[in-house]
């Protein structure tokens, strides 16, 4: 039995599917080559820095340039003050600013705005990092202090600010405008239902951006050498310069010896762990809190 | 057209239109629609795509004006105030007029309560005991309470899809606007849930005057008084061919195209 109803095998069939695999496997390739750096990253760090990686390693400050040991205490505590910083400066401009120009789009400001934001994010951080130096450390602006903690978080909310803008800008546009009208229709006024319905229904999405920066702001480097400096020692205190782990990992990785490099390593496999979990932590918050995209 | 216009001077008119044209940028929608609708009865708006039935229909809670560029010339009177006077706020006027869509769209993120009381809280500051009791006063005259009254907290999202459009009917009278404008309110229902909305609206017009725009010709004769039958012009501009009576309408239509549409020659 023939069967009839199905086209025949012809030339143009078969080709077309062996395109068909052909392209999914090209596909399927490119998603192994962009995943590959991360696992190779993550094993690496993991294989060449596991030995440092104990309780002593989070408790202790750096030990004196030589002697063994010593931990990564005061780059952890550093970096999540400076990001601290940068979100709570950033956020707030960021998500308002991504706020206006989704929901004001046809606003001309919103066009200045949005050219003006791809912009700063096309900014190297080193720049952003020398902007921050000529107006906060150099004039001594922020309570007499020169190299400070303060200092260092405010370069880092200049970088993620554009980070904030688009990706909430991004995400608000995906809610569906039927939802806009629907309240609308019912008489709300437009600042009230952006802030009540259309603000809400994109909260995972906003939560992701921010740890998006989040993640970046943790990561820089270059920006902070010029504005908090760094600090061998503990410290919290927002006037002085203040360790980073980004900062620990430049300064053990270029350290002449074995252990500085272990030590970077070490640093470095915290560094991500740290953003990571930041990150799952908040999005496993606001998969509770919010109710449904 | 007027000539229509008198037929229902009978009844009490809640909503007056004269000659009114819509806009979108220079494209010209609707030209020259002069209707009287009827208070507390059921106006249907028939007629094949693109005649501008769904863009009139906005034009009288002035939601076409969220699309850029959108104007109207002509005057809409909804119980003689007109609401297109430069002195009246469009909120205003929305919160007066409810509008219930061709897709149901609950506030997703709030729970069936809320959605019917976001309304209430626009106006004057009411206690939680009086919300309460005017949200299941609502969802009972939007035939819902029984079925939602045991997960009032749950997602809006968690309903059917007739549910949803049940819960927006009960979501607009909570305001108890002066008019309820539906635009193909059951497109996206199965027979079943289109039939509790048509009961619902034989319920409602006893309080509430509906204009409902339709492409079911069966829903318009079954649920409305009234019939407003729009066609395209040359120019792609809607028009209003014929409105009256729904049982003239539909056995001895004075207009042959409103003939060749409802017996399914064209459209």
């Amino acid at each position: 039995m023939s069967t009839s109803w199905l086209p025949a095998q012809s030339g143009t069939r078969r080709r077309r599917n062996l395109i068909s695999t052909f392209m999914l496997a090209l596909t399927v390739l490119a998603m192994l080559i962009a995943v590959t750096p991360l696992l190779f990253i993550l094993g690496w760090l993991l294989i060449q820095g596991i030995r440092y990686l104990n309780l002593d390693f989070f408790l202790n400050d750096p030990a004196p340039i030589g002697e063994a040991g010593g931990g990564v205490r005061n780059g952890i505590i550093g970096t999540l003050i400076m990001s601290g910083i940068a979100l709570l400066i950033a956020v707030p401009v960021g998500v308002l600013t991504g706020i206006f120009l989704a929901e004001y789009r046809s606003n001309p400001l919103a066009t200045v705005v949005r050219f003006a934001t791809d912009v700063l994010s096309g900014i190297p951080s080193i720049v952003v990092g020398i902007f921050v130096y000529t107006i906060i450390v150099l004039p001594r602006w922020f309570q007499g202090a020169a190299f400070s903690g303060f200092a260092g978080g405010v370069a880092l909310a200049v970088i993620i600010i554009p980070i904030l803008v688009r990706t909430t800008e991004e995400i608000l546009r995906l809610v569906p405008s039927s939802i806009r009208e629907a309240a609308a229709a019912l008489g709300v006024p437009k600042w009230d239902y952006t802030l009540t319905v259309v603000v809400p229904s994109a909260f995972g999405g906003i939560a992701t951006g921010v740890m998006l920066g989040l993640a970046r702001a943790a990561g820089e480097t270059a920006p902070l050498l010029l504005t908090t400096l760094g600090n061998n020692f503990y410290n919290t205190k927002l006037d002085q310069p203040m360790a980073a782990l980004s900062l620990q990992i430049f300064t053990y990785a270029i350290a002449p010896f074995d252990e500085g490099r272990r030590l970077a390593f070490a640093a470095a496999f915290v560094l991500i762990m740290l953003v990571l979990l930041v990150n799952i932590a908040t999005r496993y918050v606001f998969r509770v809190r919010s109710i449904n995209l | 057209m007027t000539e229509y216009a008198q037929v229902v001077d009978d009844a009490e008119s809640a909503v007056v239109i004269e000659q009114l044209t819509c806009f979108y940028g220079a494209f010209r929608a609707v030209k020259e629609v002069s209707l009287r609708i009827p208070a507390r009865q059921v106006t249907a708006i028939i007629g094949p795509s693109g005649t501008g039935k769904s863009t009139f229909l906005r034009s009288l809670n002035r939601m076409h004006e969220v699309a850029r560029g959108a104007r109207v010339t002509g005057t809409v009177q909804i119980k003689g105030v007109d609401i297109y006077d430069p002195k009246i706020n469009v909120t205003d006027v929305r919160q007066r007029t409810g509008m219930i869509f061709q897709q149901p769209n609950p506030l997703r993120t709030m729970s069936i309560f809320d959605n019917v009381a976001i309304g209430l809280r626009l106006e004057r500051r009411l206690g939680r005991a009086e919300i309460a009791d005017r949200v299941e006063a609502c969802l009972r005259a939007a035939a819902l309470w029984d079925e939602v009254k045991d997960k009032l907290a749950l997602s809006a999202l968690a309903l059917s899809g007739g549910q949803q459009q049940r819960l927006c009917i009960a979501r607009t009278i909570a305001t108890q606007p002066e008019v309820l404008l539906m635009d193909e309110p059951c497109s996206a229902l199965d027979p079943i849930a289109t039939l509790k909305i048509e009961e619902l609206m034989d319920q409602l017009k006893r309080d509430y005057t509906i204009v409902i725009v339709t492409h079911n010709m069966q829903q318009a004769s079954r649920a409305a008084d009234r019939t407003a039958m729009f066609m395209m012009d040359d120019d792609r501009a809607g028009y209003l061919v014929e409105y009256g009576p729904t049982q003239d309408i539909f056995t001895s239509p004075r207009d042959p195209r409103t003939e060749s549409y409802i017996t399914g020659k064209i459209g």
